[in-house]
């Protein structure tokens, strides 16, 4: 149980990593839609400079999880592709537009229009793809995804879509949103420093509607999740460290203390994505998946989390210079 | 449209979309780096603009190899649900693995495209041969799952379920190594020859261009040793395949009959009804000395095995013929070049050779597709060998017309954008359209 546990874990990991390097590359998107005002074109161009040199490392993240379930978890692997395909493929959809758009726009010498028509095609997709991400995670826990005894869904191709999964893709899109704007606060200065600044406010608001939404929608279309978050002995203590670094966050936002904001915004995103795979837990796909059920035998688990283990030894360092070399401030 | 020939085609056009950025995604990183050093070797103008300018099209390459990589991922388990819960634990792990170089090969793609000015030469330089090796390093984790398909090791089947389940043994099953040298080849032949006609189209055009005779030196070595490496490893495939998958063997060269002394059959058309490859030209005893380097070996022929277990002959034959053909023909002209070079003493430039080089371009493109669909249409009716029918593995969700037409239309349109950009991309790099300042004194 301790093995599967392990693997389990440090796929959730990898997706806290996934929302807090590639959430902000969607969030980073989501700004490029929402540029407005007299620094419309400095606001883009500070998220083309943002993103551009790390976000094909960012994304790997997702391909981690993705490989992680598949080799340790892959009835749940299978049972999640089947029952989610719909939004699944909207996701691919979105990861593939956002990516090819971004760089033909930063490529293409085709001129002004090319280059607005690809941030259309770029901002729209960076919308998108974080919404069917938060859908896809919310419904997982709605328990409405059954499957057959031979793996086959027994639910319509819509089944996912809730009000609560709306709630969940809101909200994920929201907090990368949120996430991006703060980040980007200590990359920029100046005027456009306070543009990110209103940004990240404003989408922290948002978030905290959606997450209340959520939250109470999950009463309802969720209940293991409402009483994850409710009735276990860890709720009290998490809710408490999660809207600590939220309001954290809000505070060093509108102290205009920039470099404290971004651990605290990443920080509260953290325990957002840990406090929903806790009350989740040992469900890989509610009601009929769990952990245990779906776990690959142990000698494919001791392996996975040794050639993880050796994995992050060289992936920790490269990171590490990847965003010494990008994110040190130099102005 | 059955629900199977969807996900086949769905899938099919996914991998025959994503080989292209993979391979170039191996190679072209070598090509930059060899630019990269070359200007630091000889100080000359023209290669650090190459560098420059082969880095920008790998930038673009890249990103689209990845984007279309993450949707294989995905589609594993969209279209294959069965497939990957049978397979997922005992073949995993080279796809974990693969992650990791996937992501070695980003963050050093960021640093040498974006870092240039911002790192150490020394730093700029290693991130490049970095990125050149985790290329290298994914496309060997990849194949060996690929191989593994072919050849299923690892594992004892019990009522159709996986027992005693050894991944590593799983990861190296018996042709690992013939495979994954063909396929890293192949990587370095296709990109190195597209690499060298675009080239060698301009050469002709601007004859002595310092940038295009510069890239085609630095460029042609690497498309020549994999062309005359290639049919080596091509020898060792061949002969593995003859004692690991008979019947893919069987299929691959039209052979109906068990016999010895098995003539090789150049081209022809096998007919499953009756039994023969009518319009083939026969060389005696050729197949019997390809396969086991032996005049008189017996070589099985489908006939040997049960009606069910054949894959087409029909196509996996004439994809095996493009496929061969078009290595040889790629040889041939690596041969020639190298005859060429040798007597000059320097990069040939005769107009013939830059027309043979240009007509060149998509040969090893066209027979990576070719060999890649021979592996494939050769494991049929089979995912994993002998072990699980492709029919078996399909996902039982209908309707997969919708995400088929979807993303035939996605890929179009990705792939004519990103010509487009690279049109564009490489009309920059001709004389006309480079800067005066740039230009050698």
């Amino acid at each position: 149980m301790n093995l599967q546990l392990a693997v389990g874990a440090t796929a959730l990991l990898a997706l806290v990593a996934y929302a807090l390097f590639g959430g902000a590359d969607l969030g980073g998107g989501i700004w490029d839609l929402f540029a407005s005002g007299p620094r419309r074109r400095e606001q883009r161009a500070l998220v083309e400079e943002a993103i551009g040199p790390i976000w094909e490392a960012n994304h790997v993240w997702l391909i981690l999880v993705v490989t992680v379930l598949f080799t340790g978890f892959p009835a749940a692997f299978a049972a999640i592709s089947t029952t989610l395909f719909l939004p699944l493929t909207v996701l691919l959809v979105g990861v593939v537009l956002r990516g090819a758009a971004f760089t033909f726009r930063a490529y293409d010498e085709g001129g002004d229009a090319a280059e607005r028509r690809w941030g259309l095609i770029f901002s729209m997709s960076s919308v998108l793809a974080p919404l069917m991400l938060g859908a896809i995670v919310g419904a997982l826990s709605s328990g409405r995804l059954r499957l057959g005894p031979a793996g086959e869904p027994l639910a319509g191709p819509m089944a996912w879509l809730s009000g609560f999964s709306v709630a969940t893709g809101l909200l994920a899109t929201a907090l990368f949103a949120f996430l991006a704007a703060v980040y980007l606060t200590v990359e920029a200065s100046g005027a456009l420093q306070e543009d990110f600044r209103r940004r990240a406010i404003a989408a922290g608001a948002v978030t905290f509607i959606a997450a209340a939404g959520a939250a109470a929608l999950s009463w309802h279309e969720s209940p293991l999740v409402f009483e994850g978050l409710t009735g276990r002995a860890w709720s009290l203590p998490l809710h408490f460290a999660t809207g600590a670094a939220a309001t954290g966050a809000f505070w060093a936002l509108i102290t205009r203390r920039f470099t404290l904001a971004r651990p605290l915004a990443a920080a509260q995103v953290t325990l957002i994505v840990l406090g929903w795979g806790a009350s989740q837990y040992p469900y890989l796909l509610v009601p009929d998946v769990t952990l245990a059920s779906a776990a690959a035998p142990p000698r494919t688990l001791v392996l996975l989390l040794t050639a993880l283990g050796t994995g992050a030894l060289t992936l920790i360092p490269s990171l590490w210079l990847l965003f010494r070399v990008f994110k040190r401030r130099i102005r | 449209m059955t629900n199977l020939l969807a996900a086949r085609w769905l899938f099919g056009m996914s991998l025959a979309f994503h080989i292209v950025f993979a391979a170039i995604g191996v190679a072209m990183p070598l090509l930059m780096v060899l630019a990269e050093l070359r200007w630091r070797r000889t100080g000359e103008q023209a290669a650090l603009e190459l560098s420059r300018r082969w880095a920008k099209g790998v930038a673009v390459l890249f990103a689209v190899g990845a984007v279309s990589g993450t949707v294989i991922s995905f589609e594993l388990g969209l279209l294959w649900p069965r497939f990957m819960a049978f397979a997922g634990p005992i073949i995993g792990m080279p796809f974990s693995l693969e992650g990791f170089a996937f992501f070695a090969e980003a963050i050093f793609l960021g640093i040498f495209l974006y870092g240039r000015d911002r790192v150490s030469p020394r730093l700029h330089l290693a991130s490049g041969v970095l990125v050149a090796v985790a290329g290298a390093a994914s496309a060997f984790f990849v194949t060996l799952a690929n191989a593994w398909m072919n050849h299923p090791a690892g594992f004892q089947l019990l009522a159709g379920k996986a027992l005693e389940i050894d991944p590593v043994a799983a990861m190296f099953p018996p042709g690992w190594g013939e495979q994954v040298l063909h396929v890293l080849i192949s990587s370095y032949a296709a990109t190195a020859f597209a690499v060298a006609g675009i080239h060698a189209f301009y050469l002709r055009r601007t004859p002595g261009d310092p940038f295009h005779r510069t890239a085609l030196a630095t460029v042609l070595p690497v498309a020549m040793a994999a062309a005359l490496l290639q049919p080596i490893s091509g020898d060792l495939s061949a002969r593995r395949i003859a004692v690991t998958q008979p019947v893919k063997l069987a299929a691959l060269e039209g052979h109906f009959k068990t016999q010895r002394r098995a003539p090789l059959r150049l081209g022809g058309f096998p007919d499953v009804d009756t039994g023969t490859t009518p319009g083939a030209i026969e060389i005696p005893a050729g197949l019997s000395l390809l396969a086991f380097h032996d005049l008189d070996a017996e070589v099985r022929g489908l006939e040997d095995f049960p009606r069910e277990r054949w894959p087409d002959p029909l196509k996996v034959h004439l994809a095996f013929e493009v496929m061969v053909a078009l290595g040889s023909a790629l040889a041939a002209l690596s041969l020639t070049t190298a005859v060429l070079w040798w007597r000059r003493r320097s990069l040939p430039e005769h107009p013939a050779l830059l027309s043979a080089l240009t007509w060149a371009a998509p040969a090893g493109f066209l027979a990576l597709e070719a060999g890649w669909l021979v592996t494939e249409w050769g494991r049929q009716p089979f995912t994993v060998w002998g072990v699980l029918r492709t029919a078996d593995a399909v996902t039982p969700v209908g309707g997969l017309e919708i995400p088929l037409v979807t993303f035939a239309v996605l890929y179009v349109f990705l792939a004519l954008v990103t010509a487009a950009v690279l049109r564009r991309m490489i009309r920059q790099t001709s004389p006309a359209g480079r800067s005066a300042s740039e230009a050698t004194p």
